[in-house]
């Protein structure tokens, strides 16, 4: 062994690694790297492929019910309805900081959970919320209800004439 | 016809019969390998170490371990309590289901129908709140005796990695009332999950890179809390993080053991030794005597030839120690259980948030920083502590004090000092947060990224971080560094923790008692 040790390195054999420990290391990294494989697909499983719930699109009335300086609140789908001089438009009643449901206030929107306050228009005036109030797309559908995509954000002042 | 002795051919009938009479003894043997309470040394080792769920102790234990004072037995406590919350857990199991449509009715089946359901309830609950206040303070023991130095040292990263496992636990069980509470609570704790967004919105790269939205997705399996959540968070609390548990405190009870019992100063060479004040002769050498291996371990210095002086056989002292404090914890779990009954609040609306939303109260420390800003305080900040703690055996290696309170010099003064300025800190923090608002109340249109690097958060531990620093460089003692900021943190998380419970009410606005609180 102490000879094979000592034998100088030449072009042909650069490092004398003997056949056994190149075999074992071989069987090594192929078993962890079987493992880590199989680990991964293993895990991958928990990440959803599809998102459960509801399509997230809500029809919510003819424009008619919707009077000049009004504001409604959908509870269900977490959002209110302004209806001004320009048109109609839906702010996102959920809070960017945490996912409270914020609340009206005489200034604009209150959050209950950790003191966020929105003015009217849906910018943040105090409190940890990283982002202003979400607007969300109005559009109307085929039997000439307005309809709010509640997935599509639209920017600060898009207002559907109604 | 050759004639052989025959054998008499046994009774096999009569042995039958006979066996049959002595089978309560023999059963009784069977169990009680040895029929009655041993006498000798030699008989008290055997009755450890031939017992499979007592030989993960040794068969003799020094003196000083079983020392109330050293310990208060906070160790025993945590594992009491979490004995006790498998056992009601498993019974809770029976009628809890997961789902949505009736996981808040079979609570409340097991509030108000369910025979003893509504006392097993209550133990399950009071016996979580005492493990994490256990937890909480059998590392700040450990801390404060020195215990973590060498070779304690992966043990201390075992018992950091079971405080993350004792907080999951308690996170996910919170969920399954399925109640308002449990509901609102969840949904900022996702949320919390899904905070690294602040940062990456803040940089623009969200749409390439959103480790948020990617945590949050995993841990709700939706964008929402619903029913998807709700079986995942029931794996994780009944299967996968007790499983983690057990196996993390298999491996913290082997490793007390492999590094020779609880921290404790050498005692001094030759003899039996004195400590205490007290002159203690516990090991007669007798010249019949051998000790196995299971009397072995692991010491600085051999105690080959010298009796293992200052120690007692851990049958029958340490059990009967560490049966008294899981007794006394039983006991107080059960006195809580009998006369406060566990919240239940009407069903989870995800409509209207319950108001003030607030998380159990080893978590309002934290949602009082993260009313600042999400990630920094749901995220960061706890990580930056957590790291912190995980690496103070690492960045303190000098030897001494061990297993003693404030066991070098002049470190219970550093500690007194700590307090007091991490307490001011807080309290000024608070103050100037409560009155004066933060940048946002100033800037409306600051960027975030400010807001996440500058709050009262982050500041308050920068101060603590300085302080700690000042100290190193005036007392010269890493430990008493070490000491100053571990001292601080307890500080800052216990007034927050208070702060929070007591003083922020709806809107999470400041009133000095709850009674204040607006009616609505």
């Amino acid at each position: 062994m102490s000879e094979l040790n000592e034998k100088k390195p030449s072009r042909l054999e650069p490092f004398p690694v003997p056949r056994r420990s190149f075999l074992s290391l071989a069987a090594l990294g192929s078993f962890f790297s079987a493992i880590g494989i199989a680990l991964a697909g293993a895990f991958r499983l928990p990440g959803p492929a599809v998102l459960p719930g509801p399509v997230r699109r809500y029809k919510i009335g003819h424009p008619e019910e919707f009077a000049v300086g009004s504001e409604t609140r959908f509870e269900e789908a977490n959002f209110m309805v302004f209806r001004d001089a320009q048109g109609v438009f839906a702010i996102s009643a959920v809070c960017t900081h945490l996912g409270c449901s914020v609340a009206r206030s005489p200034s604009g929107f209150a959050c209950p959970c950790h003191g966020s306050r929105f003015a009217a228009n849906g910018d943040v005036a105090r409190g940890p919320a990283p982002r202003a109030l979400p607007w969300l797309e109005v559009g109307r559908a085929a039997d000439g209800q307005l309809v709010v995509y509640a997935e599509n954000e639209v920017p600060k002042g898009t207002r559907f004439k109604a | 016809m050759a004639t052989t002795v025959q054998p008499v051919p046994p009774n096999a009938t009569r042995e039958f019969l006979q066996n049959l009479v002595r089978l309560p003894r023999t059963l009784k043997d069977a169990w009680f390998r040895l029929g009655r309470p041993p006498e000798s040394e030699r008989e008290e080792s055997q009755a450890t170490f031939h017992n499979l769920f007592l030989h993960i102790h040794s068969v003799r234990i020094h003196r000083r371990s079983l020392a109330p004072g050293l310990t208060l037995g906070l160790g025993i406590i945590s594992t009491a309590s979490f004995v006790i919350l498998c056992v009601t857990g498993v019974l809770l199991m029976v009628y809890y289901k997961p789902s949505t449509a009736l996981a808040y009715d079979s609570i409340k089946d097991l509030h108000y129908v369910v025979f003893t359901g509504r006392f097993i309830r209550n133990i399950h609950r009071w016996s979580a709140h005492v493990m994490v206040a256990a937890v909480f303070l059998h590392m700040a023991r450990v801390f404060y005796t020195g215990s973590y130095k060498k070779p304690r040292e992966f043990n201390w990263l075992v018992g950091l990695g079971l405080l993350v496992m004792t907080l999951a636990l308690s996170f996910t069980g919170y969920l399954l009332p399925y109640d308002q509470l449990a509901y609102w609570a969840t949904t900022i704790g996702a949320n919390i999950a899904n905070s690294p967004r602040e940062l990456t919105d803040a940089l623009g790269i969200t749409q390439w890179f959103n480790p948020g939205g990617f945590q949050k997705r995993l841990l709700l399996g939706a964008n929402f809390v619903g029913e998807d959540s709700l079986i995942r968070f029931y794996i994780l609390h009944v299967f996968v993080l007790p499983a983690a548990l057990i196996t993390l405190l298999g491996v913290h009870f082997w490793r007390i053991r492999k590094d020779g019992g609880l921290a404790r100063p050498e005692d001094p060479m030759g003899g039996p030794a004195e400590w205490s004040g007290k002159i203690t002769k516990v090991f007669e050498p007798l010249a019949t005597k051998t000790y196995g291996l299971m009397a072995v371990v692991r010491g600085r210095r051999a105690t080959v030839n010298r009796g293992p002086e200052n120690t007692v056989m851990s049958w029958p002292h340490l059990f009967w120690a560490e049966l008294a404090v899981f007794m006394l914890t039983t006991a107080f779990a059960l006195i809580l259980a009998y006369y406060f009954d566990a919240p239940l609040k009407e069903l989870a609306n995800p409509a209207v948030p319950e108001n003030p939303a607030k998380a159990p109260w080893y978590f309002l420390g934290l949602q009082e920083l993260v009313s600042y800003s999400a990630f920094m305080g749901g995220l960061a900040i706890p990580a930056i502590a957590w790291i912190g703690l995980a690496l103070i055996p690492f960045l303190d290696q000098k030897s001494g004090g061990e297993g003693v309170w404030f066991g070098t010099a002049g470190e219970r003064f550093v500690a007194l000092k700590s307090w007091f300025i991490g307490l001011v800190a807080v309290v000024g923090m608070l103050t100037v947060t409560v009155n004066y608002g933060w940048m946002r109340n100033w800037f409306p249109s600051i960027n975030q990224l400010w807001i996440i690097l500058i709050n009262p958060g982050s500041i308050l531990v920068l101060l603590y971080m300085a302080w700690s620093l000042w100290v190193l460089r005036r007392q010269n003692s890493v430990r008493h560094a070490a000491v100053a900021l571990f001292t601080c943190f307890l500080v800052g998380f216990t007034v927050l923790t208070y702060f929070a419970t007591v003083h922020r009410g709806p809107n999470w606005l400041f009133y000095w008692w709850p009674s204040q609180w607006p009616v609505h």
